[in-house]
């Protein structure tokens, strides 16, 4: 039988405010344990939370960038749980009325397809702390530094029916809180974490087949492999002759398999219930505005933007739109040599592979947008090949100056001067009389292959430095 | 006249004509309460040193002519507000060696106003009961007779107040525990509008009902406490941006015009007919002031209680989860795992009311439940304050009893919670509402004190206070002391 994969995503995001969302401890990460936790994040008797508006404007950002219909009137909710590095016996989330309301946004997939994905709601909620388990010789630790710190958790619809969906969904939204400056998006420290919630049913089933939530999934490439495992072991289990039951369950990026953590009938009721220490959260038009003043250019607007303007492919444009940042360095670069499909290309192709040799980020390249812009202009305007461009990027990189200097100081410079070629052509073809004759008495269609010997010592006299297409022009006619 | 039977203005304009000191007024309360309390065990904790050091400071700030509102001037604060460096206890063993590490924003007031604090009073568990009898350190007994409880929550503070063991005391109120021992004990006890005073830690019982506000010997003294306590807060968001106006200056107003609505409902079945004689003698006074008397309805009075007896145990029992015995509180010894750990710090450390009513809450959000129990009391809620939004279209106060009896005997009702639950029948609606209310003492009915609740609109406590004062300036009711302190 056909299956047909159904994935949702929920996404937790760490919005960069300064401080809590219920208190004005500061939430910078990596501080000593329980440093970091007011009297109202310890949860301590007598103690009221009061919003941070920065949170309530992010996520009001977020809501415009995904188009969503935003909650002019939203309310706080108490999902009461016990743990033990939940301080109050209850995280303070949204339940009926989220912020954000239904939206979507854009994937491209790697064969240039654009799919539009469905975003139920976003709401706003408190971190919990931390258990540690390791060190503490059969104790458990607790570190409340990160209890209070503000998430979005943003929800999506069930719109993705491949692993690659998913990926290129979680990488989309990946990109926009970055985009908008309202995460940091770092996922070794937890700012964005993912769950996954997949179903298999017979292709041309409309009805669902029964999910299972898989939990804790913080890469882009464990998220790929347990949606893989998880499809593969419902398929199994159900031409086994078994079924799917309603669980959640634990990916373990070790083992590259995922186990159940709890099923439907062992969940918790959360007896949710609206907090009443926090009034309703009410957002005007003024403070949407407000919120909404600084806003960037979106990655889709960018995206379609780049496509017109440079005209470049989809894939490029949606390659080079992948962060503000590396956006940015591209324009400049284009923009400062004229050549945007080059520039497209260097940036994607050198420039990309060198930074990822190194492990650098785009905003840690040697070579700044400015230098390359300056390098592709000489390509453009024939002081250096191609290939002698790679010579000078190198150069560049290894912070020997920019890309004049660096022509100027290893006399790099083109060699344009017909009578200068004309000279090392002559030496050539007089100190290979028995090529010169192979060649003169070859097919036609050999030829070709034939004169690369000829170019490729001319190179090599003149470093590089000939001008290839003047070097072939007076080859071919010389050699008749 | 005994240090002890002035008022707080006395007190203050004999602090400030040196008359005696801060140190000398504290030392006297200090010895009426070692020479009281073993009987009355209104106090769970007395600060003895630190008021001490307090009054010394006060008489420092007076000398300086730089006094505050209430420099010098010694009070008992109820258990349940958090004080920097002193146990907090609410009541519980759960919280019996808890140190709070702040100060609520009230006592942060009531600090900056240059009060003494003389210690902390006793309650029941958690503000939950209407006795005292719920109290992990024992029952408060009444001072106007020690075989009768004081009321509670609020019942140390009342009892306290009664023995002029404290010039004044605070209190909380989420279903009466303000009013009821006001009115058990003979006392003036203002709930005053939800909002009105920051709840900043006050240990919640129930967050969208708890109120605090003054237990005092007269509407003049409440005024001036009020005035201290009430005020926006940052730290709570329900505290409300709403001026505080000068509560003195309107106590002299007259009452002429002044329309009291009786509601129907508080007369009726349930109340005690000497309670109900001594009532209807106080609005007679009133009359007699210039008062213009209506009778109204409310009609969903009768729905308050099994409303607030879902909204209340409901956010109670979210609001006591934090007592897990993981950061701070009573935790059971050598727990064996997460479970056991839970289960006995909280098993060993509530009492039995404080369970009952976790149990009722949580039952009562649960899914399947929720619509029927807490959305269903929510909009009880709303017809509750309909009717007292009606009323107030054509009254300017509203006024019954505050309780359906005098003092009961200790242990009289202790096995039967829902007799208990009926003691607050005519407060319990104004909570629900965020309505301010208050109770004053009016002829006692052999020798038990009764309180007459007075009702006013939203943010209209000076107004409260001024008909509270003028009954009190034509009566000597709330004079009366309980014999032998």
């Amino acid at each position: 039988m056909q299956w047909e994969t159904v994935i949702g995503l929920e996404i937790h995001t760490q919005l960069a405010t300064k401080s809590k969302i219920f208190s004005g401890a500061s939430t910078e990460f990596g501080k000593a344990p329980n440093t970091q936790a007011c009297a109202v994040d310890l949860g301590l008797p007598g103690v009221l939370p009061v919003l941070n508006r920065e949170a309530v404007a992010m996520a009001v950002k977020f809501g415009t960038a995904i188009q969503a219909a935003l909650g002019r009137r939203s309310v706080f909710a108490r999902k009461n749980y016990f743990y033990p590095d939940l301080p109050k016996g209850y995280q303070i989330s949204q339940y009926e009325l989220p912020i954000v309301g239904l939206g979507q946004v854009e994937i491209v997939l790697d064969d240039g397809t654009v799919k539009t994905i469905g975003v139920t709601r976003a709401h706003l909620e408190e971190d919990a702390g931390k258990s540690l388990h390791e060190d503490y010789h059969g104790m458990t630790g607790i570190d409340l530094n990160r209890a209070g710190t503000p998430l979005l958790e943003i929800v999506s619809e069930p719109d993705m029916r491949s692993a690659k969906d998913a990926v290129a969904y979680a990488k989309k939204i990946h990109q926009i809180v970055r985009y908008l400056g309202i995460s940091d998006g770092n996922m070794q420290e937890g700012s964005f974490r993912m769950d996954a919630n997949i179903s298999v049913r017979p292709q041309g089933q409309e009805k669902f087949g029964t999910r299972a939530e898989l939990k804790n999934l913080n890469s882009f490439r464990f998220l790929e492999k347990a949606i893989h495992f998880e499809v593969e072991r419902q398929i199994d289990r159900i031409e086994s002759g078994g079924e799917v039951v309603q669980e959640t369950r634990l990916y373990d990026a070790h083992k590259d398999e995922t186990r159940s953590m709890r099923t439907k009938e062992e969940a918790n009721d959360y007896r949710y219930f609206p907090d009443p220490d926090l009034l309703p959260v009410e957002i005007d038009d003024a403070f949407i505005a407000d919120a909404t003043a600084d806003m960037p250019e979106l990655p889709d607007a960018k995206r379609h933007r780049f496509v017109e303007q440079y005209g470049l492919s989809e894939l490029d444009a949606a390659q080079l739109t992948a962060s503000r940042a590396l956006a940015g360095y591209f324009e400049t670069a284009a923009d400062k040599a004229g050549e945007p499909k080059l520039a497209a290309n260097w940036v994607t192709g050198d420039l990309a592979g060198a930074l990822n040799k190194d492990g650098l980020e785009i905003t840690e390249s040697p070579i700044s947008a400015d230098q390359l812009g300056g390098l592709i202009l000489r390509i453009k305007d024939n002081t250096i090949s191609g290939k002698i461009a790679k010579q000078v990027f190198e150069a560049i990189w290894n912070g020997e100056g920019d890309a004049d200097q660096v022509i100027e100081a290893k006399g790099l410079k083109q060699i344009t001067d017909t009578g200068a070629i004309e000279k090392i052509v002559d030496e050539v073809i007089a100190d290979n009389p028995e090529q010169v004759e192979n060649y003169r008495n070859a097919e036609e269609k050999k030829k070709g292959k034939m004169l690369g010997f000829f170019v490729g010592q001319i190179m090599k006299a003149s470093k590089g430095k000939a001008n290839p297409q003047q070097v072939n022009e007076l080859l071919k006619q010389k050699l008749g | 006249m005994s240090l002890h039977e002035k008022s707080i203005a006395e007190l203050a304009a004999g602090l400030r004509a040196k008359a005696f000191s801060s140190v000398e007024l504290t030392r006297h309360y200090l010895r009426r309460i070692a020479a009281h309390d073993a009987t009355l065990n209104s106090f769970i904790t007395v600060t003895e040193e630190q008021a001490l050091e307090q009054a010394a400071a006060a008489d420092a700030r007076i000398q300086a002519g730089d006094a505050g509102p209430l420099s010098g001037i010694p009070l008992a604060q109820k258990d349940i507000f958090c004080t920097n460096g002193v146990r907090t206890s609410c009541g519980s063993k759960m919280l019996d060696r808890f140190i709070a590490p702040y100060d609520a924003t009230v006592i942060e007031r009531f600090k900056a106003a240059g009060a003494v604090m003389l210690g902390k009073t006793n309650m029941d568990e958690f503000a939950m009961g209407s006795s005292n009898e719920t109290s992990f350190y024992g029952p408060v007994r009444n001072p106007w007779n020690t075989e009768l409880v004081p009321g509670g929550s609020s019942g140390g503070s009342a009892a306290a107040a009664a023995a002029r063991l404290c010039a004044a005391a605070t209190g909380t109120d989420t279903g009466g525990s303000i009013r009821q021992p006001a009115a058990l004990c003979n006392l003036t006890g203002l709930k005053p509008t939800y909002g009105r005073i920051s709840r900043y830690g006050m240990i919640a019982f129930a967050s969208s009902l708890d109120q605090a506000g003054p237990i005092t010997r007269s509407a003049e003294d409440a005024a001036t406490l009020l005035q201290v306590m009430a005020g926006f807060d940052p730290r709570d968001s329900t505290s409300a941006e709403e001026p505080v106006p000068d509560y003195l200056a309107a106590l002299g107003d007259d009452l002429k015009g002044l329309k009291i609505g009786l509601p129907k409902e508080y007369f009726g079945e349930g109340l005690d007919p000497a309670v109900a004689k001594a009532i209807e003698a106080a609005i007679e006074e009133y009359k007699r002031l210039g008062a213009e008397v209506v009778e109204i309805s409310l009609p969903n009075n009768g729905l308050a209680v099994p409303a607030y007896y879902v909204v209340a145990p409901a956010e109670c029992s979210s609001n006591l989860a934090r007592f897990d015995g993981v950061r701070f509180g009573h935790r059971c010894a050598d727990p064996k795992d997460l479970e056991d750990l839970y289960k006995r710090s909280r098993g060993e450390g509530f009492g039995d009311e404080v369970k009952r009513r976790i149990l009722v809450g949580a039952y009562a959000l649960s899914a399947g439940y929720y619509d029927a129990y807490y959305l269903k009391a929510q909009q009880v809620r709303h017809l509750i304050a309909d009717d007292f939004n009606r009323a107030f279209e054509k009254v300017d106060v509203i006024m019954g009893p505050a309780s359906p009896t005098t003092a009961f005997k200790l242990g009289e009702k202790t096995d039967d919670p829902v007799q208990m639950y009926l003691s607050d029948i005519y407060t319990i609606a104004v909570n629900l509402a965020g309505l301010p209310g208050m109770s004053i003492p009016v002829e006692p009915v052999d020798g038990r004190p009764v309180g007459l609740q007075i009702i006013g609109n939203y943010f209209d406590e000076a107004r409260l206070l001024n008909v509270a004062h003028r009954f009190q300036q034509a009566t000597e009711w709330h004079r009366q002391g309980p014999a032998g302190y």
